[in-house]
């Protein structure tokens, strides 16, 4: 049984959950664990509800370490007229994959450690008190795997900020801001009627007419739909 | 243990409520019979806005809608999954069987993809065709009449194509192609591979004044609230309660054994409440078991008595054997035309437009069966993981990968919406060495003897899935794009998917004419044991290159009026 199997095994079973997420230590106040779950209503059952209870009332980070993810959050995509790291929850978000997939755990903190390590050795400094130049020198060094290596072949830096990066990402363009910003158009009903034509005639397609013939009446949509017997749609 | 005996009497118990369970149902109960349905998970109403995840947005979930603790990302509407606490399986030797399961009124029709596919008469005569499997005691003019009838009470959009093993139904409409299907229409045709409208079980156009008609998200996996598209509770039982079917619904119900009498006749089930851990016993004339091909087979192997020592309905030793699933493939693309296209919406119904049903002749084939592919991509909705390796792509275009700042804006734009994939779904052969039979050292939390599996692939199914990342690649290149990934060899069985992933395991009570090589008869009626009946897959003798649904529910529909018949006739 791995921790992620012990961990839900603990979660869903009749086991006290007082041991559980040994590296996230320090609690949560039992009002935001309640507002948390108020927030986030999105057709649970009773278990998985528990689940998130349960990771909502255990906080994985230091204030400190909360702090310096939204910096580096921040320098990953700094703030624009949609939005910022910050209005799109990023480090919240950060937090909570940290314990829903706890091999994150480990990684994510001993990159933040080697971070402040290295802006010490380099510039006496922790990360988040160097000045933004200082910060993009170490940030350059992993930012970029190398080309010739395969992705677990990379360095411990580069696979954590590839993580960290990753998270980021997805952060921000899952969140109401970045949905906005990407211009993601669906998720609310319509009547889908093909591709405008437009975009057709910009990559030289177009429906063949039999194919199209084929294809839904969108006016007759509400019509029931009546058959003759060899199974010719007449309405 | 104490056991309660509920003294009420039904004319049929139906355990599960999937799309066999559902059918029977319907038929069933409108038919004038009083019916229990025993369902292990929890009652469950796409409409119930407690229960709803349809429409929700990424950020409604704190986790971004990732798969932690449903396998398809939090809005996916199976209670369950490969993996449930304290419902185990096993397996023997190097058997790697994944059984999926989903503990809730309606089963996994609520989250399926609804394609909807009949069989064609070729598919129940394969062996005749090639000598490998068997034949089905039936053909295609037997069960064609209860297609039909599903076509016009469910409704399934396709389009009349004369293809003699790829029949034609009782269609509504299908969607118009989303860019990327217009590419592979291209591809494949380019290639030689037919391509046509897909045929899935969502409503474009008005069935009737109870259901909604789709409105287009694009989420039928979420299971839809205005029931636009086919889940078994919205379309067959909730309409049958309507309709004034006497229904008594037993959710949280753990069917264990098919109980039975003297004469060695069902006399109703056992089943243990999930709530109160306690043991109940209901009495009916009839069971009918349509709990999943591999559950229904565990029932009936953990029904023994001294009347059926081998389990109920195995005095073949064939309960549990010929299990088989289809086989999957798949292969991710890049279509260069497509960056930093324009953004409009194209959710669309919750699945593809189009398709390529099988459309080769496996006689000059290395390989005895077909497969059909299945086509996704598109501007969907952002969830967690959209924005993972943001910029991989740009080692196409020689620029480097990687950094950080506004440029990945740029990237996320230029991309999004840029990578396709294909998914084949073919036909494996059942065989008698490839089974689930009961683990005689371990019980699941209430104490039943679980499943273990056997299941090994043959050459015929990875040669098959060779053949598909051939034509893959050569679609791909002829849309205009560029594999990603590596094409998987033979060290990796070429990218086959282990056995029960597709999630269409059947055939572990196969139907047949002769008791010593067979379990139900062609009215999926246990040979052992006239009162019992099996409904969902696990009577199929052959899978098919097509999706088991449909047939279920045409075989379940042709079952339950065999049924109503006997129970005129008196015979129960």
């Amino acid at each position: 049984m791995n921790r992620r199997d012990s961990l839900k095994s603990l979660a869903f079973g009749s086991i006290g959950l007082g041991v559980l997420l040994e590296g996230c230590v320090s609690g949560v106040d039992s009002e935001t664990v309640a507002d948390s779950l108020k927030k986030f209503s999105y057709g649970r059952t009773p278990k998985e509800k528990e689940y998130d209870k349960l990771l909502f009332s255990k906080k994985c980070f230091t204030n400190n370490q909360m702090k310096l993810i939204s910096e580096i959050s921040n320098l990953i995509l700094p703030p624009n007229e949609f939005g910022s790291i910050n209005d799109a929850e990023v480090p919240e978000l950060i937090e909570f994959m940290a314990k829903d997939i706890p091999s994150y755990e480990t990684p994510l903190k001993e990159g933040l450690t080697a971070l402040n390590q290295q802006s010490n050795i380099k510039f006496k400094k922790i990360f988040i008190d160097c000045d933004m130049i200082q910060q993009k020198s170490i940030l350059d060094q992993m930012a970029y795997p190398d080309p010739d290596l395969s992705s677990s072949e990379q360095s411990k830096d580069v696979k954590w900020f590839s993580l960290f990066r990753n998270l980021t990402m997805t952060g921000y363009y899952t969140s109401k801001v970045g949905i906005e910003e990407l211009g993601y158009k669906g998720n609310t009903p319509n009547v889908w009627d093909g591709v405008p034509q437009d975009v057709l005639d910009q990559y030289g397609l177009s429906y063949d007419k039999e194919w199209l013939d084929k294809c839904v009446d969108q006016t007759k949509r509400n019509e029931v739909a009546e058959w003759d017997k060899d199974g010719n749609l007449i309405t | 243990m104490q056991i309660k005996e509920n003294l009420k009497e039904y004319d049929v118990i139906i355990v599960g409520s999937g799309a066999g369970g559902g059918m029977a149902s319907k038929i069933l109960s409108e038919a004038g019979l009083k019916i229990a349905i025993v369902e292990a998970g929890p009652f469950y109403d796409p409409a119930n806005p407690d229960q709803m995840t349809q429409m929700k947005w990424a950020y409604d979930s704190p986790r971004r809608g990732a798969g932690t603790t449903r396998p398809f990302g939090d809005f996916d509407q199976a209670y369950g999954g490969w993996d449930i606490e304290g419902e185990p399986y096993t397996q023997k030797g190097e058997s790697e069987f994944r059984w999926f399961r989903s503990r809730m009124l309606g089963g996994r029709t609520n989250h399926w993809g609804r394609i909807s596919l009949r069989f064609g008469p070729e598919d129940f005569k394969k062996k005749s065709i090639d000598g490998l499997g068997d034949d089905w005691p039936i053909g295609y003019d037997d069960i064609k009449p209860y297609y039909d009838k599903v076509d016009k009470l469910i409704g399934v959009f396709g389009s009349k194509e004369n293809l003699y093993n790829d029949p034609d139904g009782f269609f509504l409409p299908p969607p118009k192609p989303r860019l990327h299907e217009l590419f592979y229409i291209k591809g494949a045709r380019k290639s030689s591979v037919k391509v046509m409208p897909s045929r899935l079980s969502v409503l474009t156009k008005r069935i009737n004044n109870e259901r909604g008609v789709c409105f287009y998200c694009r989420q039928c996996a979420r299971s839809c609230s205005v029931y636009a598209d086919f889940s078994a509770g919205s379309c067959l039982i909730f309409p049958a309660q309507d309709n004034g079917g006497q229904i008594d619904l037993y959710v949280n119900s753990m069917v264990r054994t098919v109980t039975t009498n003297e004469e060695g006749k069902a006399t109703g089930v056992s089943f243990i409440n999930k709530e109160d851990r306690t043991e109940y016993k209901l009495k009916a004339k009839v069971v009918v078991l349509a709990a999943s091909a591999c559950s229904s087979a565990r029932i009936l192997l953990n029904s023994k008595s001294k009347q059926h020592p081998n389990g109920l309905g195995n005095s073949s030793d064939v309960v549990g054997k010929y299990l088989h699933d289809s086989t999957g493939g798949g292969r991710m693309a890049f279509l260069p035309e497509l960056v930093d296209r324009k953004i409009y919406n194209e959710d669309g119904v919750g699945g593809m437009h189009v398709y390529s049903p099988w459309w080769l002749d496996n006689k000059n084939l290395n390989f005895p069966r077909g497969y059909h592919i299945e086509v996704w991509g598109g501007m969907g909705s952002p969830s967690y993981g959209s924005g993972f390796n943001v910029n991989d792509l740009n080692k196409f275009f020689g620029i480097k990968v990687g950094g950080y700042g506004d440029m990945l804006r740029t990237d996320m734009r230029k991309y999004y919406g840029t990578v396709v994939g294909m998914d084949g779904r073919g036909e494996s052969i059942a065989m008698k060495s490839n089974y689930c039979e009961i683990d005689p050292d371990k019980v699941d939390e209430f104490g039943v003897p679980v499943l273990r599996f056997n299941y090994k692939w043959s050459n015929h199914e990875v040669n098959q899935a060779k053949h598909m990342q051939d034509t893959f690649e050569e679609i791909i290149h002829n849309m205009g794009g560029i594999a990603l990934g590596d094409k998987p060899g033979i060290n990796k069985n070429y990218g086959l998917t282990k056995p029960g992933e597709i999630i269409h395991e059947v055939g572990t009570t196969r139907m047949g004419s002769d008791p010593k090589t067979s379990v139900v008869n062609e009215f999926e009626q246990l040979h052992d044991v006239s009162n019992v009946f099996v409904v969902d897959a696990g009577p199929f003798v052959s899978q098919a290159d097509k999706n088991p649904t449909w047939t279920i529910m045409a075989l379940a529909w042709r079952t339950s009026d065999y049924i109503v018949d006997q129970f005129k006739k008196q015979n129960f």
